[in-house]
């Protein structure tokens, strides 16, 4: 091994009280060979400054002026012409991406201590939205060794004619939290960027740092160009020594574990028992609303006046970035939060974390966890309070995977189309293209290196002129082929609108929370304070005088006037509207599985609390339990309806695709079904008609009734008229450039103005079915809202294998799914049967 | 909580639901202005029988090729897809009359950018009956060639045809008026959950009609634009369903 680190940085370390670490050093010395190396080390692992390390060696070993003026002589240096601006001498050097514009600006803080202590001549700064455009343009010009920014600045920085100039000289990109960036079309994004910035720099090496992963070949992957007459390429992998085993228990209450909800209610003196023992506490809830919730009761029981404070993603930035603040600063006993921290900021010292409710995947606990790792050899402490009966079981099975070391974090994806189209008006808007060599350079980006031509074809073909087949739009084309064979944009506008759409992060619309007081019925309120965004799919299902938990409080709902919803404090106790589902995340397939394994093996049933385990023993002697491929369907009359209820395991998404193709299949069967409900682990479909008895009499097949053509025909048609799926073709249509983004101020009247994109999905779908845009939305639903892939999977798995129990009541297992029903609000498709329904109160006034 | 039940699959009265053919039904859903019997259609048309009239508002045709003129490239299947649609309800009604209530085409110069096979399936539609264009303010002055007879309003026994509504002060004039333009979208809440469609309005007098073009967006019966046109007690909106109409009183309606 070449003596990797100067004696500079060792006097460095030794000043902190600091070794290096084996992982700093190994790594360090691949970056000096030129290999692009993914590190995968626990949080509090040094993995950011071993990052840093190769690039800040390299650039400390750069000449120094040591004239008059020092390095501020330096840094001015030599100028050279780009052919259009002047830009300085060397250029470039790290680019360092991050999913999180709040973590560019928080590690640029942290390199500067080393920078300034061993006063090297390194020149850091980050790009982010919020970076003047004074600053933006002057780091074209004169770019600074080291840049911090996120996927989306990476985008619009390459689709200019400076790309070349700016990224000719660069040396190395560092992707930081790479396992999460990987996971969604951001993801997708910044590969193909990587692709662009290797034809740009060709030199250039890699190094991706990473939590665990179940795949760390896969992520090698994304690191390296492709090539798609060679086997898959690689960066060389690295993986820290991992830190203490956590210590992570599940709480074994002394109250009665609910049979349902996600409210942990009952936990609550204990969980505030733990707060009150530790220094600092994190909270991690699954939805917004158990957030909301669970702050509210804790301030209920909080006689001590602890510091508890909330954070959660649709809070008012500002009122964010104040709790980050007191968190860091010591002042907090404990944060009450969702997936809005899974990432970000390390704060060092957080003694303990409890995640309340199910745990969804093991690795994902495992990563919260990871946020109590003051120090690598110090076990991070965890506590799981399951929430009800079968989140036990899910604890459960979590912990026997954390024991295990297991990991189940998903594949890496493959990339969508729709980015795929963003991107390829980013490269027009950067330079005119070749479609040859565009697309070789695509397929370098591991997400994409599958891709064939004709679906890039596909997409230039929808860039350029929307893809239709009717040739209706030639001449109003966005980019055009020319003589020369090169693609390049028709008009400087396309540009200016690539650039205000970049992106593939699409939120929900959103509509501004607003505290005013209570003017009663007519007054329309205006002003108030801002208290944060809810969704206005959210809002859309409420009425005026509704009341629902939101930013620790108990609002009413007053009235809606453009993007503002206006609220004021209710009086009442008890929220009319419970359901506010942020941030929910579907049961991991892995844990899935385990769950099942622990329900078929009795065996295993002794590591459960008693109360759980009197629960499965019960359901054992008054059912029965499904083996782990199998599926237990149960049927029981009750109150005039008869009931069906099955159990596949499989995350509420998955069992709602397979609620609405049942019920379809169930009305054609002539059973008249009336609605179904579904959780994390079970569906529950009524109606009129007695399917036992149908079954009893050789009438129905359970094996014909979840048959895998269901995903035929009968997904064809709901897809059609889904909600769901229509959510779905929104997001890709505007990824993708169709329609465009709505910005602050743009809101409006927009109902008039703009173009539903729900009526293009009509449209499109009856006439051009194939259609690039309704491909990718397929492709999105697959694993997306609609979770179809894991329908398709269950339906294979279970073929052969359902066991059917007739019985006379309802089972034990069947309890928590039952008590659902009317707790959990869906998007539903039956609006028809609503409109009937409402349309017969006119009826019976009339006939008064 | 609100709600019964998770009603996400609800059965209504006799109506089939699953798994049917995606075509409309013309249930007969009478309507009465300023008394004449009309027939509204779940379609959004509206048929008189004993004219043999049908009537259509806010076709906003090539309103597709309108976005991508600006380089909003939206698929250019909705003129299709509105003629479609309303070659089936002419079909079905076999009117002798066909009123287009202005807004036909999204701008004056759509009918040149009307495709050939759109510009023949429209000459055909036109073809046997009388076809008069309403002028509408996204349509004041349609090329001649584009077929039919050409009107800024209309009027036909008790009812006139025209395109924006008239003020409500401007009295006598409203009765058995029938416009569009306001392109009225209803929007009730049942069981804890919301949902929109276009609609008629209409209070016994005067009625404003829903848009029938592919495209075309729509305005809460809330909006004072569409509330200020009918006096007390109140009017009614007849919400399209997929079979049918479904009448509901314009108080229960939420707006936006």
């Amino acid at each position: 091994m070449p003596l990797a680190l100067p004696s500079l940085f060792l006097r460095w370390f030794a000043s902190r009280g600091w070794t290096p670490r084996a992982h700093q050093l190994d790594l360090l010395a691949k970056a000096q060979t030129g290999r692009s190396v993914l590190l995968i080390a626990p949080t509090g692992g040094g993995k950011t400054l071993a990052g840093f390390l190769p690039s800040l060696v390299e650039l400390s070993g750069k000449p120094i002026d040591l004239g008059p003026g020092g390095l501020e002589k330096r840094q001015r240096g030599k100028l050279l012409s780009t052919g259009r601006e002047l830009r300085r001498e060397g250029g470039l050097h790290t680019l360092y991406i991050s999913p999180l514009k709040a973590l560019a600006v928080d590690i640029a803080r942290n390199l500067e201590a080393p920078v300034a202590e061993m006063a090297l001549p390194i020149r850091i700064e980050t790009r982010t939205g919020d970076t003047p455009v004074s600053k933006r343009q002057r780091q074209r010009r004169d770019p600074p060794d080291i840049l911090l920014t996120t996927p989306e600045q990476l985008a619009l920085l390459l689709a200019s004619a400076d790309a070349p100039y700016l990224f000719g000289s660069l040396k190395r990109v560092i992707l930081d939290e790479l396992h999460a960036l990987v996971l969604s079309k951001r993801g997708d994004l910044l590969s193909l960027g990587l692709a662009r910035l290797f034809r740009h720099a060709p030199d250039l090496t890699t190094i991706g740092l990473s939590a665990t992963v179940a795949e760390p070949a896969e992520l090698a992957r994304f690191l390296v160009p492709q090539r798609s007459d060679s086997p898959p390429a690689h960066a060389d992998l690295i993986v820290a020594e991992a830190g203490a085993q956590p210590n992570v228990t599940m709480l074994d209450t002394r109250e009665r574990l609910p049979w349902a909800g996600h409210s942990a209610r009952h936990a609550l003196t204990e969980i505030y028992q733990f707060i009150a023992a530790q220094k600092t506490t994190l909270v991690f809830v699954n939805t917004r609303s158990q957030a909301e919730a669970i702050f509210q009761q804790l301030w209920h029981i909080n006689d001590d006046n602890l510091a508890i404070a909330l954070h959660h993603g649709s809070l008012d930035v500002a009122q964010r970035r104040k709790v980050e603040t007191a968190m860091a600063a010591g002042r907090l006993r404990a944060v009450v939060c969702t997936s809005s921290l899974d990432l970000g900021i390390d704060w060092g010292d957080v003694d303990l974390v409890i995640n309340v409710g199910a745990p969804k995947g093991a690795s994902r606990l495992l990563q919260r966890i990871g946020r109590a790792n003051h120090r690598m050899d110090e076990p991070s402490k965890g506590v799981l309070v399951p929430a009800n009966r079968f989140e036990v079981l899910e604890c459960r099975a979590a912990l026997d995977a954390i024991a295990e070391n297991a990991q189940d974090t998903p594949p890496l994806r493959t990339g969508a189309l729709d980015v795929l189209a963003q991107h390829v008006l980013g490269c027009a808007c950067g330079e005119p293209f070749l479609s040859q060599e565009l697309y070789a350079e695509v397929t370098t980006a591991a997400p994409y290196a599958a891709l064939t031509r004709a679906d890039f074809d596909a997409v230039v073909d929808f860039v350029a002129s929307g893809g239709y087949a009717l040739r209706a739009y030639d001449r109003f084309a966005r980019i055009r082929e020319g003589k020369d064979g090169r693609w390049r944009i028709a008009n400087p506008n396309v540009a200016q609108r690539y650039r205000l759409n970049v992106g593939t992060i699409v939120e929900a619309d959103m509509l501004k929370v607003r505290l005013v007081r209570s003017r009663g019925a007519r007054a329309i309120p205006r002003g108030g304070r801002l208290l944060g965004e809810v969704e206005e799919y959210f809002v859309e299902t409420m009425v005026p005088g509704d009341t629902f938990v939101f930013s620790g409080q108990i609002l009413k709902y007053e009235a809606l006037v453009e993007d503002a919803v206006y609220v004021s404090r209710a009086t009442s106790e008890d929220p009319k509207v419970p359901a506010y589902e942020g941030g929910k995340f579907p049961l991991s397939t892995y844990l899935a599985a385990r769950v099942r394994g622990i329900v078929a093996h009795p065996q295993e049933w002794g590591a459960l609390p008693p109360q759980v385990r009197e629960w499965l023993e019960i359901q054992q002697w008054r059912s029965q339990m499904p083996g782990p491929r199998e599926l237990l369907v149960e049927t029981f009359p009750r109150a005039n309806k008869h009931y069906l209820i099955c159990y596949p395991f499989e995350g509420r998404l998955a069992h709602q695709t397979l609620g609405m193709l049942l019920t379809r299949r169930l009305e054609r069967a002539r059973l008249r079904p009336l609605g179904f409900v579904a959780n994390e682990y079970a569906l529950a479909v009524w109606g009129l008609g007695d399917a036992a008895q149908r079954i009893a009499r050789g009438e129905l097949r359970l094996d014909d009734l979840f048959a895998q053509d269901m995903l035929g025909d009968d997904l064809e048609t709901w897809l059609a008229e889904s909600a769901l799926m229509k959510r779905t073709f929104r997001n890709c249509a505007i990824i993708a450039g169709l329609i465009e983004r709505r910005f602050p101020g743009e809101e409006k009247s927009r109902r008039q103005v703009t173009i539903s994109t729900d009526l293009v999905y009509d449209v499109l779908r009856s006439h051009q079915p194939d259609h690039v845009l309704l491909r990718a939305a397929r492709a999105d639903a697959a694993t997306g809202l609609l979770d179809v892939r894991r329908v398709a999977e269950m339906l294979s798995r279970i073929h052969g294998r359902i066991i059917h129990k007739a019985l006379d009541h309802v089972s034990p297992l069947a309890v928590p799914v039952m008590l659902e029903i009317g707790r959990e609000m869906v998007y539903g498709e039956a609006s028809d049967a609503l409109l009937a329904e409402a349309a017969d109160e006119l009826v019976k006034e009339a006939m008064q | 909580m609100r709600g019964e039940a998770l009603a996400v699959y609800a059965r209504s009265g006799g109506t089939p639901s699953a798994g049917l053919p995606l075509s409309r039904g013309h249930s007969d859903h009478p309507v009465q202005v300023a008394g004449t019997t009309l027939l509204a259609d779940p379609d959004g048309a509206l048929f008189w029988p004993e004219e043999k009239l049908l009537v259509v508002a806010d076709l906003h045709l090539e309103k597709g090729s309108a976005f991508a003129k600006r380089g909003v490239l939206l698929p250019p299947y909705d003129t299709a897809s509105t003629l479609a649609r309303l070659a089936r309800l002419v079909e079905h009604y076999a009117p002798r009359i066909l009123i287009a209530l202005g807004d036909s085409f999204h701008d004056d110069g759509g009918p040149l950018r009307m495709s050939d096979l759109d510009r023949i399936k429209l000459k055909g539609l036109q073809r046997g009956r009388d076809w008069v264009w309403i002028a509408g303010n996204h349509d004041p002055d349609l090329p001649p060639d584009i077929g039919g007879r050409f009107a800024d309003t209309l009027s036909i026994g008790g009812l006139t045809f025209r395109h924006e509504p008239s003020a409500r002060e401007s009295s006598g004039a409203i009765d058995g008026e029938i416009a569009g333009h306001l392109h009225p979208v209803a929007r009730v809440a049942q069981r804890g959950r919301a949902v929109s469609r276009r609609c008629f309005a209409a209070d016994g007098r005067r009625m404003v009609m829903p848009a029938f073009g592919a495209y075309a967006g729509g305005l809460n019966v809330c909006h004072p634009a569409i509330g200020g046109l009918f006096g007390v007690p109140t009017f009614t909106v007849h919400m399209l369903g997929a079979q049918r109409l479904y009448a509901i009183s314009a108080e229960r309606c939420l707006p936006d």
